[in-house]
């Protein structure tokens, strides 16, 4: 296959940077995305121009390393597939490819198609967890949990933080990702005592990120290569707004 | 230096809580006033950083990712062993200990195995309360099975995705620590070097990926929780970014490195489709109980699978193995696989695989009950092939997927260079020369939450007051040769690419230290990588700086580590001349193909020690099995 | 403290305000629409149905007071909207300062969604000029006081004007295709089940509107109104 390259290149976080064109020959049908890159840059290498820097690491699609916008969708827009897991028989012989970063004001280029996405880390940070120190567990078994809220709280649990959502969301939010943790600890019985702290911290830490609103507009969930649903973006409101309007601090209080 | 396990002796079920109590403890408030260095932030890392932050001393973590949440350990699937008996099937901490040193064919540490068994139940407990969302059955209560060829159902599960729940709620654990000012975290964040002032490890030497600074860190102690080496051979089913560098350079400043050669391959994975590949994919084991193993019975076969009749296919492993079938352990189906593609009757454009056959599960059961119960590993299959398994056969074929191998340790995961830890998959851990499934979770965790935790103490108690800065001039001279090493490699300017380096030194090793080793492979693989070494320090090519985020770089690194770590490994191998485990000298093997383990002259820990000339030292840690008979695996 | 202004600059406060308000003039739109309906029951009965408006509340309240209540309310509720719209949407453009080169393809978005502020922005002029036009005759060459039954039917009768309320109430009905769903989940309604039933319901009122509205200057246009 024949395969015209368009790949965002910018040498820092404050250069600025222009889609560069690359032609390939050669690309077999069934190499992954990032092989094909791989081959490129081994190519520019010996060329002695700097290799396309991008992020990956499983190219399992399980890490959430990797992620750019191919041909404008986040992740190629395959059902349920990261960039690792998309392979060169979904494009046509001669086709052209544009690649971009994600672009969000919460997530700078550092370089090329890479970006930096800690603001996820600190909107976990601010809450995203069960306060449990460790050794005080009881027994596993002492809390039973329903089992259809076990596999909807694992639904939401499977986000790898790749940042697609907020990458694809012409506002920029990070709501899917941030309900996605909110609903998985708030489906649990482990995770009542702090829910509606955990809603309040949660998200004002990703209003402070500089992420857009949601204004429903499920592409977030198109893209999301682990399927998770905007219904958890309601769950996240709905608690939100109980916290706040309601006073409710802790399930049981008040 | 002679090695010392530390491994307390005594009835095996006290020697824990005997050692806990024996060994010196850090007064509460006195906790804050140590510094730990934490390296690697995955299942091992981030339980221990989180579980020190917790008892109050004050942590710094370092990964090289961007977050905690993508180390490699995020990628294990079927699950995580404990000793719970919720099954009430005849579980017991004693028969996980059991398994474990008999599966590891008895090249482990009792004391360990058995201490791994018993924490192993609070585990759980610990993961259940930190919201991971196990697989759960109606009642309410934690659901499992079996796993890996085990006799009862002890694995506890999250669909196939088991590594990732664990793996957040550590890094939640962590991100609470870092929220609450106990752990400063540093992303990006390689260690380049460990730094040893006056005997002792005193710090890290790093280098910040995105700007290529190079800055120190001084600690009371320093944790390398940094995973294992599988990707020396550069396919397997480890992340890309796996590397054995920090762990080689803490071995190159004296910490002993044990059984190098213990390199465990998984059989199910998806055979490389071309040269370019970069990496190949796990699928579950669990696709055996259903899928028949079979390639064409001549050698010169061009028929599409479905074409070929019944009477030209060899079902090799019910061929040989009667009473197991298709479900013969990792290692005995991985060598009956490549033996059969070097007979030629391989299949797939590269010939390095086998069919792995549904058709007949599918007839039986029919197939919504297949798609029930492996869905989303054909859609992955699926995916990666592009080709339709309920229609096609699938194409499998081994791949290295975990090192048991890693740097020596004692009981208290203490390495050879006082005050320098090694945990999860960096240490030699307790699974001696092959790990089950499902216990590498366990071991990590267990690890992080449960023993550094405790074990640390012993060795900070008596530290209380000691100053610890980078002044010390180790420091400066540390930093010195970090950033010449990396100099050296961007002024090759040579015609090669690292990848193109890396591939070949992993065939090398894949080849001479693979599935199968013989003593002239590893004579001759000992001539040919440090040849294939001088040619990667003279014709190196990379394009870029030192100061700036430069991939290439980074890689060059850690592949320079790896030729010196291919070296040991088929040094090890020569040296442990039985078959053991998932070490398999091919003169060793019983008519069965069993491997033939030699325990009058085998029953220790190889633990090299690195000398100045670039050459090895062994030492040998000799093991005694006073609870677990030494006896013959069979699976005829 | 800080916790309330931060609850207040919210996007996801700011969501539930839109959803309210906008819920609010949803309201005022369907009963708009079934008192416009007596147009089809020719002059005396529309006549006297805004007479009656004016009389509600008797007899507590004067005659027209209730109407200004009502009004007050909705112009609050419009106050709010699009003071939300317009906070949300400075802080959407400033989550996304750089756009893509090769655009986005949008995968489940509709065009509804995407011009919300548009297709409001456009709804809210409109409304100015239908204010002007049947309640104070600024915009109406043939103005009766209190015969709205002439207003409306001499207004269609001039196809530019029927032509603006067409668009309009087109723009609406696309404008309430997105927000009648999306309210629910602003708010938190939701659930496996429940999203396809917002679903329909929003189709379902975006097009009774639409329908609805437009009947008039078609009805007037196509002479069965005169
Ligand atoms: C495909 C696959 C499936 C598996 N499935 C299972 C399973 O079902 N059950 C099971 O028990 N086990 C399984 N395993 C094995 C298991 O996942 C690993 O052994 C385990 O997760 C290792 O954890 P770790 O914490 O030791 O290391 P890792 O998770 O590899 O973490 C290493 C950490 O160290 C950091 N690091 C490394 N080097 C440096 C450096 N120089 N500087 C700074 N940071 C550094 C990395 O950033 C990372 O944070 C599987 C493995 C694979 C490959
Ligand atoms: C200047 C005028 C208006 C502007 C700028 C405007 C803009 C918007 C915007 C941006 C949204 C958010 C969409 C979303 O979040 O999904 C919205 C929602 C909505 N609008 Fe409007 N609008 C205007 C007028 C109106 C009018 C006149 C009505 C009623 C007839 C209305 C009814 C609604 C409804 C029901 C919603 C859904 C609320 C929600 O999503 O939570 N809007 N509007
Ligand atoms: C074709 C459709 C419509 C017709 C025929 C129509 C007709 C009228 C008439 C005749 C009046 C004057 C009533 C009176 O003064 O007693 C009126 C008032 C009004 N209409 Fe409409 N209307 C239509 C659509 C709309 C729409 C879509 C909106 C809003 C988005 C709207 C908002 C208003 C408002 C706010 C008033 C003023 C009410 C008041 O406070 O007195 N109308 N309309
Ligand atoms: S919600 Fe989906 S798209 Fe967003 S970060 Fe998580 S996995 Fe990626
Ligand atoms: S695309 Fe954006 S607007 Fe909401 S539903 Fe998803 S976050
Ligand atoms: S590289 Fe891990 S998800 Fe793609």
């Amino acid at each position: 296959m024949h395969i015209t390259l368009h790949v965002w290149r910018q040498a820092g976080p404050d250069a600025d940077g222009t889609m560069e064109k690359y032609e390939i020959d050669d690309v077999s049908p069934d190499m992954s995305f990032l092989e094909m890159l791989d081959v490129l840059n081994d190519d520019l290498t010996l060329k002695g121009e700097e290799p396309i820097v991008f992020e990956h690491d499983c190219r399992e699609g399980i890490c959430g390393s990797c992620g750019f916008m191919i041909n404008g969708v986040a992740h190629g827009g395959k059902h349920h597939t990261t960039a690792c897991q998309l392979h060169m028989r979904s494009f046509e012989d001669g086709a052209t490819i544009y690649i971009e970063p994600w672009r969000s004001a919460a997530f700078p280029v550092l370089k090329d198609l890479m970006v930096d996405r800690n603001a996820f880390d600190r909107i976990i940070e601010s809450g995203g967890y069960v306060s449990v120190n460790t050794g005080s567990a009881p027994d596993a078994n002492e809390i039973p949990v329903p089992k259809a809220n076990a596999e909807r709280a694992f639904e939401a649990a499977t986000c790898i933080g790749c940042g697609a959502c907020v990458a694809q969301c012409p506002n920029g939010a990070a709501h899917l990702f941030t309900s996605a943790k909110v609903s998985h600890l708030n489906l649990l019985p482990q995770g009542q005592p702090e829910r509606f702290q955990r809603t309040e911290k949660m998200v004002a830490q990703m209003e402070e990120e500089s992420f857009g609103s949601c204004t429903n507009h499920r592409e977030c969930e198109a893209v999301c290569p682990k399927g998770i649903d905007i219904d958890f973006i309601a769950r996240m409101n709905r608690d939100y707004l109980r916290a706040q309007t309601m006073g409710r601090k802790t399930q049981n209080y008040r | 230096m002679t090695l010392d396990s530390k491994a307390p002796t005594g009835p095996i079920e006290k020697r824990w809580d005997q050692h806990r109590f024996d060994i010196k403890l850090v007064n509460p408030a006195n906790k804050r006033k140590f510094r730990i260095l934490v390296v690697g932030t995955g299942l091992a890392g981030a339980s221990a950083a989180a579980t020190l932050a917790e008892l109050g001393y004050n942590v710094e973590a370092f990964t090289f990712h961007d977050s905690a949440r993508r180390a490699h350990s995020i990628a294990a699937q079927g699950g995580i062993n404990a000793a719970k008996n919720y099954q009430n099937d005849g579980d017991s901490i004693w028969r996980l200990f059991y398994d474990t040193v008999k599966g590891g064919d008895y090249r482990s540490r009792e004391s360990n195995v058995y201490r791994l068994a018993q924490v192993s139940v609070e585990i759980i407990d610990q993961a259940a309360a930190q919201g991971v969302p196990f697989a759960r059955e109606y009642g309410g209560l934690l659901d499992n099975r079996s796993f890996g060829g085990a006799q009862v159902s002890r694995t506890f599960y999250a669909r196939g995705q088991t590594g990732q729940q664990l793996l957040l709620g550590a890094y939640q654990a962590l991100s609470r620590q870092v929220q609450a000012g106990k752990v400063k975290l540093h992303r990006r964040k390689e260690m380049m070097d460990v730094v040893v002032a006056d005997g002792q490890a005193r710090g890290i030497v790093v280098r910040d990926l995105t700007t290529g600074k190079i800055t120190s860190h001084a600690g009371d102690a320093v944790v390398l929780a940094t995973g294992g080496y599988g990707t020396v051979f550069f396919l397997s089913t480890n992340a890309k970014n796996c590397n054995v560098t920090a762990a080689w350079r803490a071995h190159k400043r004296g910490a002993y490195f044990a059984n190098p050669c213990f390199t465990q391959i998984h059989p199910t994975c998806i055979p490389v489709s071309g040269d370019y590949q970069s990496k190949l994919t796990l699928m579950s084991e669990s696709l055996r109980n259903d899928g028949r193993i079979w390639v064409p019975s001549n050698a010169d076969e061009s028929r599409r699978p479905n074409d070929i009749p019944e009477d030209e296919r060899d079902y090799y492993l019910e061929r040989r193995y009667p009473s197991f079938g298709n479900l013969v352990p990792r290692d005995v189906a991985s060598r009956a696989a490549k033996k059969v593609c070097d007979q030629g009757r391989g299949v797939g454009p590269t010939g390095l695989g086998v069919y792995l056959d549904f058709a007949d599960a599918i007839r039986r059961v029919g197939r919504p009950a297949i798609e029930a119960k492996y869905g989303n590993l054909f859609e992955m299959y699926e995916k990666i092939t592009g080709e339709d398994p309920y229609e096609v056969p699938m194409r499998i074929y081994p791949a290295i997927h975990y090192t048991m191998g890693g740097l020596w340790v004692d009981y208290n995961l203490m390495t050879s260079i006082p005050g320098l830890y090694a945990l999860g998959e960096a240490n030699f851990s307790d699974h001696g020369a092959n790990r089950l499934g499902a216990s590498a979770l366990m071991q990590g965790l267990a690890d992080g939450y449960f023993v550094l935790p405790y074990t640390i103490g012993d060795y900070l108690a008596p530290r209380m007051g000691e100053t610890v800065d980078t002044s010390h001039p180790a420091f400066a001279e540390t930093e010195r040769a970090v950033a010449e090493r990396l100099d050296r490699l961007l002024s090759i300017d040579g015609s090669r690419t690292v990848d193109d380096f890396h591939r070949a030194l992993g065939k090398l090793v894949w080849d001479y230290c693979g599935m199968e080793r013989t003593e002239e492979g590893l004579n001759e693989a000992l001539q040919k990588i440090p040849a294939l070494r001088e040619e990667f320090w003279s014709d190196l090519k990379i394009v870029g700086t030192a100061d700036s985020l430069n991939q290439s770089l980074e890689k060059a690194a850690r592949v320079a580590d790896f030729f010196e770590l291919a070296e040991l490994m088929c040094k090890d191998a020569l040296d442990r001349d039985e078959s053991c485990g998932a070490h398999f000298r091919v003169k060793h093997q019983h008519e069965d193909g069993e491997a033939k383990r030699n325990d009058e002259d085998y029953s220790y820990v190889s633990a090299w020690e690195a000398t100045d000339n670039g050459d090895w030292t062994l030492h040998k840690e000799e093991l005694d099995f006073e609870y677990v008979k030494q006896t013959q695996r069979s699976y005829k | 403290m800080g916790s309330i202004v931060k609850f207040f600059r919210s996007t996801v406060f700011l969501k539930a305000v839109m959803a309210i308000t906008g819920f609010l003039l949803f309201g005022f739109i369907v009963g708009h629409l079934t008192g416009n309906l007596k147009l089809y029951q020719g002059p005396e009965a529309i006549n006297s149905y805004a007479e009656g408006l004016r009389e509600l509340g008797k007899p507590f309240l004067a005659p027209g007071q209730f109407l200004w209540i009502a009004r007050f309310g909705l112009l609050a509720a419009v106050g709010l909207h699009i003071w939300s719209a317009w906070r949300l949407t400075l802080i959407n453009h400033r989550a996304r300062p750089q756009r893509y080169v090769a655009g986005v393809d949008w995968q489940k978005s509709t065009y509804a969604s995407r011009t919300m502020r548009w297709s409001g922005v456009i709804i809210a002029t409109y409304v100015i000029y239908h204010l002007l036009h049947f309640t104070t005759g600024h915009a109406h060459g043939d103005f009766v006081y209190g015969d709205v039954y002439h207003n409306v039917v001499s207004a269609f009768q001039q196809p530019l004007v029927s032509a603006i309320y067409i668009v309009a109430n087109l723009l609406l009905a696309v404008h309430l295709y997105h927000g009648l769903w999306s309210m629910f989940q602003s708010i938190g309604w939701t659930g496996p089940r429940f999203d396809p039933f917002r679903q329909r319901f929003a189709i379902a009122f975006a097009v009774i509107i639409a329908l609805g509205n437009l009947s008039f200057p078609l009805a007037v246009l196509s002479g069965i109104v005169r």
